[in-house]
C-alpha cells in the first residue's frame, strides 16, 4: 500500500512540475541532462573532468536548446526514475520470485541468493539497491536467471539485431503505408482504394503469427525465395521485416488516406492547381506534407514498439533480437532483465514522441505558429 | 456531411422538434449501404455465439479421439481439433469471449480516455500539460509489460478468466483515446459556438458535455471501432504466450498455428463492418 502512495505521489509532483514557472523548468531540463550524462561520463573520464564538461554542457544546452525540448527533459528523466519505481512494485505484486523453485528452497538458502544478487524482500528497498547500481557503477545488474551474465550481456548483443530488423521494417511500413494510403486518398472509390483498403483490413484484423506463417508457406515453402527461419544472412532479413512492417503499414496506409482525403479540399490545394501545378506536383509538394501529419504522430510509439521487437516474429523466425527479453523477463521474474528492457522501452519512447513534436512542427506551419 | 444536414434542417420550416443527433445518426447509417450490411453481419456473427450454440446444443468441450483433426463435414461443419472437439462450437463459444473482451476493454477506454482527454484539452495550458504528463508516463511503461504483469498477479487467482484481461487491456488502451480527444477540443475550444452558449449562460461542464462532446465523436468512433480488433488480437497474443482467457479467438488462432493449420477464424468479420464505416 505505501508503494501505491509513494507512486501516485511522485507521479502526481512529476504533472506538477508543469506548473513551474517557465525559466525554472529550463534550468532544471538543462541541470538534469547534464546530470545524466554526467552519470555516464563518469566512468569513462573521471569524476572531476566529467563535472567541469557536463558543467559546461549544462550551460550551454541551457542556452542553445528551444524550451519545449528542455521542458520535455525536465519531465522525461524524473518519469525514468519513476518508471523503475513503479516496474518494481508490479514485479514485487506478480506471484513467485526469482528464486522460486518447484522444490522449496531452505531460507538460509534464499537469504543468501538475494543478498548475491542484491534482489532485498520489499520492492522499496530492491529500488534502492538498483538505482545505487544504476547511478554509482552505472550497471543494469546482474541477470537473475542467466547465471554469470549481466544484462548489458544479453542486451547489449540484441539490440543491433531489433534495431537493423525494426529498421528496415519501419521503413517498409512507412513506404508500403504512405504509397498506399496517399494513392487511395487522391482517387477515392477507384480501384487503387479499394485494393489498399481491402489489404489494410487484412493487416489490421489478422495477428502477426498468422501472417507470419502465412509468408512462411508461400515465400519460403512454395515460391522457395527465401530461407523459411533463421538469423544471419541479407535473405533472412525481409520475411520477419514484412511480417513486423504489416499491421503498421495497414495502419499508415487508412490513416495516410483520410489525412489525404481531408487535406486535399482545402484552400492551398486550389490555390497550387490554380497555379498551373502539375497533379503529381500538387500532391508531393503541398498535400503529402500535410497529408502525413496523422502518420507521423503515430510513428512515434509505433517506432519504438518496432525497434525493441517482438516476440511473436523472434520466436516465429528464430531471431536473437530484444523482444524475447521483454517477455522472458516477466513470465521468469527477472527484475533485472525486466527493468533493463523498461528502461530501454521507455527512453525510446520519450525520445521518438519528442521527435515526433518536433517533426510536426517542422511539417506543419500551423503547428509551429501555435507553438 | 453532418454539418450541411443540420445546416438543411435548420432551414426548414419549424413544424416539429428536430430529431436528435441519435435520432440523425441513426437515419444516416441506415441510408449507408455498406454500412447496414456491416450491422448485419455484426448482427448474425452475435446471434450465432451468443445464441446459436445453445439453440443447437453444441458442446465444446466433448472430446472424441476416433475423430482427430478431421475435415470440415456436414456433422462437424468447421471440423476437429487435436482432441476431436467440434471447432464450429468452439469457434463460436470462443466468440463470446473475444466479442466481449473486445467490448468491454473498448468501453473502458472510451469512457476513460474521452473524459480524462476532454478535460485537459478544455481547461488547456498548464492543466493540460500536466494532465498529458501522466499520459506520457502510462505510455511510457511497456504495454506487454503492464498486461502480462496483470495477467501474472492474477495467474494463482483467476487464470484463464476474462476479468484480469479487462483489466489489462483497458488500462493500456485509454491513453491514446485521451490523447486524440485531446487534440480535437484543443482545436474546438476557441470556436464561435462555444463562445455563444458561454454569452447565453453556459457553465463549462454543460458546454463541455452539450457543446464540445458532440463534436469529438467523430474520431472517437473511428477510433474506438480500430480498438475492438486491436484489443481482440492483443488477447490473441496473450494466448499465444498461454496467458489468455480460456476458449478465445486467439487462444483457437494460437493453436490452429501450432498444428500448421490456421484457423482464419471469423474476426474479419468483425473488423469489417466496424470499420466500414
Amino acid at each position: 500500500m505505501t508503494e501505491a502512495l509513494i507512486a501516485v505521489a511522485a507521479l502526481l509532483a512529476i504533472a506538477s512540475l508543469a506548473f513551474l514557472p517557465h525559466e525554472a523548468t529550463r534550468i532544471l531540463g538543462a541541470a538534469l541532462l547534464a546530470a545524466v550524462v554526467f552519470v555516464f561520463l563518469r566512468h569513462v573520464a573521471g569524476d572531476v573532468p566529467a563535472l567541469l564538461v557536463c558543467a559546461a554542457l549544462g550551460a550551454g544546452v541551457w542556452r542553445a536548446l528551444p524550451p519545449t525540448v528542455l521542458r520535455r527533459v525536465s519531465f522525461m528523466i524524473p518519469s525514468l526514475l519513476l518508471l523503475i519505481g513503479v516496474t518494481t512494485w508490479l514485479m514485487y505484486l506478480a506471484p513467485g520470485n526469482p528464486f522460486a523453485q518447484e522444490k522449496a528452497i531452505a531460507p538460509q538458502v534464499e537469504a543468501a541468493l538475494r543478498a548475491q544478487y542484491g534482489v532485498p524482500e520489499t520492492p522499496l528497498a530492491f529500488f534502492r539497491v538498483y538505482m545505487e547500481r544504476l547511478l554509482v557503477d552505472g550497471s543494469l545488474g546482474p541477470a537473475l536467471k542467466v547465471q554469470g551474465r549481466s544484462v548489458q550481456d544479453l542486451l547489449l548483443p540484441a539490440l543491433p539485431v531489433s534495431l537493423g530488423l525494426g529498421g528496415l521494417a519501419l521503413f517498409l511500413a512507412v513506404a508500403i503505408g504512405v504509397a498506399l494510403g496517399v494513392r487511395a486518398g487522391t482517387r477515392p472509390n477507384s480501384w487503387a482504394d479499394h485494393a489498399s483498403m481491402g489489404l489494410a483490413l487484412v493487416g489490421i484484423s489478422l495477428p502477426n503469427f498468422v501472417i507470419g506463417a502465412g509468408l512462411m508457406i508461400v515465400l519460403a515453402l512454395w515460391l522457395d525465395w527465401l530461407p523459411v527461419a533463421g538469423w544471419g544472412g541479407f535473405r533472412h532479413v525481409w520475411m520477419p521485416a514484412l511480417t513486423l512492417a504489416l499491421p503498421h503499414a495497414a495502419t499508415i496506409a487508412r490513416l495516410a488516406r483520410s489525412g489525404t482525403l481531408e487535406v486535399m479540399q482545402e484552400d492551398w490545394i486550389r490555390t497550387a492547381r490554380a497555379k498551373g501545378l502539375s497533379e503529381g506536383r500538387v500532391v508531393s509538394r503541398h498535400a503529402l506534407r500535410v497529408a502525413v501529419l496523422p502518420v507521423v504522430s503515430y510513428l512515434g510509439p509505433a517506432a519504438a514498439g518496432i525497434l525493441t521487437g517482438s516476440f511473436v516474429v523472434e520466436t516465429l523466425f528464430g531471431i536473437p533480437g530484444m523482444g524475447q527479453w521483454f517477455v522472458k523477463g516477466a513470465i521468469n521474474r527477472d527484475y533485472s532483465i525486466v527493468l533493463g528492457t523498461a528502461l530501454f522501452y521507455c527512453g525510446l519512447i520519450t525520445f521518438f514522441n519528442l521527435a515526433v513534436d518536433l517533426a510536426l512542427a517542422w511539417l506543419d506551419p500551423r503547428v509551429r505558429e501555435a507553438a | 456531411m453532418s454539418a450541411g444536414q443540420r445546416e438543411q434542417g435548420s432551414s426548414a420550416p419549424i413544424v416539429a422538434p428536430t430529431a436528435g443527433p441519435w435520432v440523425r445518426a441513426f437515419r444516416r447509417l441506415q441510408r449507408h449501404r455498406a454500412a447496414m450490411v456491416g450491422v448485419a453481419i455484426l448482427g448474425v456473427v452475435f446471434f450465432a455465439c451468443f445464441l446459436l450454440p445453445t439453440l443447437l446444443g453444441l458442446d465444446p468441450t466433448s472430446t472424441a479421439p476416433e475423430l482427430r483433426h478431421m475435415p470440415p463435414s456436414l456433422r462437424h461443419w468447421f471440423g476437429t481439433d487435436a482432441l476431436g472437439r467440434d471447432h464450429f462450437a468452439r469457434v463460436l463459444i470462443g466468440g463470446r469471449v473475444s466479442l466481449w473482451v473486445g467490448l468491454a476493454a473498448t468501453a473502458a477506454s472510451v469512457t476513460l480516455g474521452v473524459a480524462y482527454g476532454a478535460v485537459a484539452g478544455f481547461y488547456a495550458g498548464r492543466v493540460d500539460e500536466a494532465m498529458m504528463r501522466i499520459v506520457d508516463f502510462f505510455y511510457g511503461i511497456p504495454y506487454m509489460f503492464l498486461v502480462i504483469l496483470v495477467m501474472l498477479m492474477f495467474s494463482e487467482t483467476a487464470r484463464g478468466e476474462a476479468l484480469p484481461v479487462f483489466l489489462a487491456l483497458g488500462l493500456v488502451q485509454w491513453l491514446t483515446m485521451a490523447r486524440i480527444v485531446r487534440g480535437q477540443v484543443l482545436t474546438l475550444r476557441d470556436r464561435d459556438f462555444v463562445l455563444a452558449a458561454r454569452v447565453v449562460g453556459a457553465g463549462d461542464a454543460r458546454i463541455l458535455v452539450r457543446h464540445i462532446l458532440p463534436n469529438v465523436m467523430g474520431p472517437v468512433v473511428v477510433y474506438a471501432t480500430l480498438t475492438v480488433p486491436a484489443v481482440i488480437l492483443l488477447e490473441s497474443f496473450l494466448s499465444f504466450l498461454g496467458l489468455g482467457v480460456e476458449l478465445s479467438w486467439g487462444q483457437l488462432v494460437a493453436e490452429g498455428v501450432a498444428v500448421v493449420n490456421p484457423i482464419e477464424s471469423p474476426w474479419w468479420l468483425l473488423a469489417w463492418p466496424l470499420s466500414s464505416h
